[in-house]
Order: structure tokens, then C-alpha cells, then sequence
């Protein structure tokens, strides 16, 4: 007997239960997840339906939780670095941003000019990448199958990009308290602005594949409305709060880096729904394709170094091929590594899924005390109950999609 | 910046001088401490009182000092972005105390709240669903506490016999291994080989 049919029990006088026609239909719960293609990655909701419409909705997750906060406090500042890749894995260098600006506010560390740009680049590359894969396969969860083959073919090629730059594709390490790893050939800026040239014509692709797509409208238009006061109540960032016309965006709202150096637009949406978060995406995708641009021109002519010689980072080859102090620099710094003085310091930054923060407590020592890693998609997904009460259960998979979850930084 | 938050704390220590116990802006940012028994009041002030709105939570957690008789640092972060400000609230707490929810005036402290009672094992009165949140289901001890090992106490398998996954307690082929590679002359915790000989007046 399925749950939530009116059981008409049978007793052993040969009585049964009298149907009144007014008994109770229970609700139908139901697992979604983890191990649903729409719950991306290994989200379990547990969901209460009233035939299709969604009374609760409650998330459980936890299921690909590592303990990186645990694990942190027991390695030195620098051999957590790679940690924060594999928090949001999608876009990995935005959190490595986020770890060496806390750092860097705590050390008083002044980035080198060129460092700085690549950052800026990179980031913009990893939002592009973040972008790129939730827009396509949200598509793919609300019925379309072709975007993410021509989205992912563009992911392709910007990945190859951060193998050029440090030697993974995923899993970078790339950005250093104090600057970047390595300095970038000049053929790279190259072949990132070629690319950057071509990209818009892909956008104009997928852009004719969905925006006007009669599907894809029905499925994402008025779905999961988030309203200002959601916004406040729920403490959502990013695309989240863009999409409903609230133009906050930290880069420029509280910048970091070279930010205010760049002419970008923050694109809003006007309704709050699943398509005009949607179009946000889309549009974010295009301005940062403009900063990339912006980037790639002002790499061109400042040369130098990229980064900022000292106690926090190693010295050059060459020097140490010559220097006995440069060598005995090199060895403290991978074994012991760098000291960080006593204090406590929040740094956020503006990653694709929303604002990224990491709240960093050091001691003195070359261990983080404490550290909390603040992931955007742990609040957008709280109030997946709020948004989806009054649903359809098919409306579900189309705003988990749009509130952009990884569960990499959502369970830690 | 600086003098804005400056401006924001002597603007707060004089509404409010029960709640606040002291501020100081460090690194342009503000903390401010307040005690356990006015920090909902004090979090409604802070997202009601025009000259602050910070309506926005951003973070709650908890830093443990085993040595401290108030065990616990619990850390509120908020941000206004109507006045482009943010805040930290830190409050001091013993480890047998319990926190008030600031669920009535922030919903999204829900999550929050149960991953703090999760990793520290800090109870937060007039939470409606305390429940763990990032462990396993059926997991004990708080996994953030200075005091609870990085390997766990449990390690699970899938039993070929039983045919399901079964708990067994943490046996590790090879002993885990924390180097401490702090320099002597930067108070390393261990014992350098040979100092555990020289008599106690010696030192």
C-alpha cells in the first residue's frame, strides 16, 4: 500500500472502516535525492507533497562533508591553500582569492601591480566557468539537452587556460598570499583575449537556444519569485539578490583588488524569478567577457613582478642557485612555513554563486587558529522550504538549479 | 572607513550601554562584544535602528579556547547594505551555557545555529529544530572542539558478511602523523632531544 492512500482496515468480526467521504488524504513524502541527476551533487530534500504541490521541503545535506574547517587548523597557511579549491570546485581560484586576502589583511601585505591584474583576470575567468555550467545545466534540468554540450566545450577551453597558467585544470593553487604563483607567457594574454573576442558569439548561441525558448520560459518564468525582504531575511548574495533588482555586487559595492579600476556593468533583473536570474547569468557572463578584455590590454604593457618578495614567499631560482640565505628562505617556508600575526579578519569576496567570506582567527603561530569558510550556497539553500512552498514538485529541480549549489562549499 | 565604524561604535556604546561591553576597530573592521543575555535585543537594535540596518546575517560561529573559563567565542557577522557596513558581534560563553536564538529576527540563523550546535555541541534556547546538521546521522561528539581528535573516533566500512556498512572504532595502519615544524626559538611545544636531562633549577 502506497503512503498516503486511506487505509480501510479489515477486523475480526468482518467489519471494515466505513468511508465517510470526509477522511483525511495524508500527504506523500518523498526522498529527492541524493542520488538525483537534478539535485547536482548530493543534495537528499525530503519533500511533503500534496499531490504535486509542495507543503515542506527539507534539506538534507552534510553528505559530502570533509571537515576542511577541522583539517585546516592542523596545517600550516600555506598547505591550505589547495583546501579552498576544493570548496566551490567549479570555480576554484575565487576562494583561494578569498583565503589570501585574509591573509594578506592580516600581514599587511601590498600585492605586486601584475599580480593583481592576473587575479582580477582569473577570477573573471572562474565566473564565466561557474556561469557557464549553471546556466546550461539548469537548462538540462528544465528539459533542454544541448546547452551544456556547447557551454562545456567553452569550459573546455577556459580550463586549458588555468593549466597553462599553473598545471591543473581544476584544482589550481594558483593564487599565493602575496601574489600569484607564476607569471603568465605573454601568448596566453594572447590567446585569452582570442578567446574572449569569439566568446559572445557562443553567448548569442546559447542565448538563441533559451531566452526566447517557449519551454524554458514556461519552465523558469514566475518560479521561486524572491522579493527584498526575502533577500534580507534570508541573507542571500550574488545572483540571488541581483536577480530581483537589488544592484549589490561587492566588487563594487566594497572593492577588493583592482576592482574600481575597471568599467563593468552590474546587470539586474526586474522580477526575482528563475529566468531573470537566468538572464543575469547570461548578462554577467558578457561583462565579465569585457573584463577579461580590460585585463588581458592592461597585462600587455605592465610587466614586473608578481609577487611580493618577503618572508611569505619563496625567493627566486636563480637566487637560490646563489644565495645560502634564499635557500634556507626556500626550506623554512615549505617546511615551517610563514607566521601570521595574532588577530582576527573577514574577507569576502564576490565568487560566481555569491559572497564568499572567510573569517580567519590566527594566534601567532603558522597554523590557522580557527577558520570559517562561509559558502553563499549554505543560505540560498536554508530557504529552499520558504521558495518552493506552493510548488509544483517539477518547480523544485528548476530553483534548486537557479540558486546555484555546490555542495563542495556547502558541506565543507 | 575607519572613522565611519569609529562613529558606528560610539553611536551604538551610547544607545545601547547595557548591551555593549566594549568595541575596538581592528584591520577596518568593527567588533563588538555584548553579553549573553542582551544579544536578541541587541541584534534587533542593530537591524531596526536606521543609522545601522544591518539586515543582513552574514555568518554565525564559534572559536573554542579550552583554557578560557568562558570556553566559547560565539561570532555573529552582519552586513547593512543599505549603509554598505558590516559588523561582528562576538559574545563569550561558558561551555555549560545557553545562547538565545536569534531565529525570531533573522530566519536565515536557522542553518547556522544547528551547524554551531553541530561542531561545538552549544545549545541556542527557542531553536525550533536543533537538530545536526553537516555530520552523519547518529554521530557524537562536536568535531570542532580543540579537544576532539582530526581522525574522529569512528571509521565505517562495508561488511561483505552483513552485507551493509558497518561502524567501527578508528585503527590506523600507520600512527597519525603531525609534524610540528615551529622553531625552537618561536615556543615549539615539544621537547628538544636531550632537554628532558637538564635538572629543574637548571632551567
Amino acid at each position: 500500500m502506497m503512503d498516503g492512500d486511506i487505509r480501510v482496515n479489515t477486523y475480526d468480526d468482518g467489519s471494515t472502516d466505513a468511508v465517510s467521504g470526509e477522511q483525511k488524504i495524508r500527504n506523500f513524502n518523498i526522498n529527492f535525492g541524493p542520488q538525483h541527476p537534478a539535485a547536482h551533487g548530493v543534495l537528499r530534500l525530503v519533500l511533503e507533497l500534496d499531490g504535486e504541490i509542495v507543503e515542506r521541503c527539507d534539506p538534507h545535506i552534510g553528505l559530502l562533508h570533509r571537515g576542511t574547517e577541522k583539517l585546516m587548523e592542523s596545517r600550516t597557511y600555506l598547505q591550505n591553500l589547495p583546501y579552498l579549491d576544493r570548496l566551490d570546485y567549479v570555480s576554484p581560484m575565487n576562494q583561494e582569492h578569498a583565503w589570501c586576502l585574509a591573509i594578506e589583511r592580516l600581514t599587511g601585505t601590498q600585492v605586486p601591480r601584475r599580480a593583481s591584474l592576473i587575479r582580477v583576470l582569473y577570477s573573471e575567468i572562474g565566473r564565466i566557468l561557474s556561469h557557464l555550467l549553471n546556466v546550461t545545466t539548469q537548462a538540462m534540468d528544465v528539459g533542454a539537452l544541448t546547452p551544456p554540450l556547447w557551454g562545456f566545450e567553452e569550459r573546455e577551453k577556459l580550463m586549458v587556460f588555468y593549466e597553462r597558467a599553473c598545471g591543473a585544470r581544476l584544482h589550481a593553487a594558483y593564487f599565493r598570499p602575496g601574489g600569484v604563483h607564476q607569471d603568465l607567457p605573454d601568448q596566453l594574454v594572447e590567446d585569452i583575449d582570442a578567446w574572449a573576442v569569439a566568446f559572445p558569439g557562443v553567448l548569442d548561441d546559447i542565448d538563441g537556444l533559451l531566452t526566447e525558448n517557449r519551454i524554458f520560459k514556461q519552465r523558469n518564468a514566475n518560479i521561486g519569485i524572491v522579493t527584498e525582504e526575502d533577500i534580507q531575511e534570508w541573507g542571500f548574495s550574488g545572483v540571488m539578490v541581483r536577480g530581483s533588482g537589488l544592484a549589490w555586487d561587492l566588487r563594487r559595492a566594497q572593492p577588493y583588488e583592482c576592482y574600481d579600476e575597471f568599467s563593468f556593468q552590474i546587470p539586474v533583473g526586474k522580477n526575482g524569478d528563475c529566468y531573470d536570474r537566468y538572464l543575469c547569468r547570461m548578462a554577467e557572463m558578457r561583462e565579465s567577457t569585457s573584463i577579461i578584455r580590460q585585463a588581458c590590454e592592461k597585462l600587455r604593457h605592465e610587466k614586473g613582478d608578481v609577487m611580493a618578495r618577503g618572508k611569505m614567499t619563496p625567493p627566486t631560482r636563480g637566487e637560490m642557485k646563489t644565495s645560502m640565505e634564499a635557500l634556507i628562505h626556500h626550506f623554512k617556508l615549505y617546511t615551517e612555513g610563514f607566521h601570521v600575526p595574532a588577530g582576527e579578519v573577514y574577507a569576502a569576496v564576490e565568487a560566481p554563486k555569491g559572497e564568499f567570506g572567510v573569517y580567519l582567527v590566527a594566534d601567532g603561530t603558522n597554523k590557522p587558529y580557527r577558520v570559517k569558510l562561509r559558502a553563499p550556497g549554505y543560505l540560498h539553500l536554508q530557504a529552499m522550504d520558504h521558495v518552493c512552498k506552493g510548488h509544483q514538485l517539477a518547480d523544485v529541480s528548476a530553483v534548486i538549479g537557479t540558486m546555484d549549489v555546490v555542495f563542495g562549499e556547502i558541506d565543507r | 572607513m575607519t572613522e565611519a565604524l569609529q562613529e558606528l561604535g560610539t553611536h551604538l556604546e551610547m544607545k545601547r550601554t547595557d548591551c555593549v561591553l566594549s568595541w575596538h576597530v581592528v584591520h577596518d573592521e568593527l567588533t563588538v562584544t555584548v553579553a549573553p543575555s542582551s544579544l536578541v535585543s541587541f541584534v534587533e537594535f542593530l537591524k531596526l535602528d536606521q543609522g545601522c540596518q544591518f539586515s543582513t546575517l552574514v555568518d554565525i560561529t564559534a572559536v573554542d579556547y579550552p583554557s578560557r573559563a568562558k570556553r566559547f567565542d560565539v561570532v555573529y557577522h552582519f552586513l547593512s547594505m543599505y549603509q554598505n557596513q558590516r559588523i561582528r558581534l562576538r559574545v563569550q560563553i561558558r561551555e555549560e551555557d545557553v545562547l538565545p536564538s536569534i531565529l525570531s529576527v533573522h530566519p536565515a540563523a536557522n542553518w547556522f545555529e544547528r551547524e554551531v550546535f553541530d561542531m561545538f555541541g552549544i545549545l541556542f534556547s527557542g531553536h525550533p529544530d536543533l537538530r545536526r546538521i553537516l555530520t552523519d546521522y547518529g554521530f557524537r561528539g562536536h568535531p570542532l572542539r580543540k579537544d576532539f581528535p582530526t581522525t574522529g573516533y569512528t571509521e565505517v566500512r562495508y561488511d561483505e558478511v552483513q552485507k551493509r556498512v558497518v561502524y567501527e572504532p578508528v585503527s590506523l595502519v600507520q600512527e597519525y602523523r603531525q609534524f610540528d615544524f615551529m622553531s625552537p626559538w618561536e615556543g615549539a611545544q615539544y621537547i628538544l632531544p636531550g632537554d628532558e636531562k637538564t635538572k629543574e633549577a637548571a632551567k
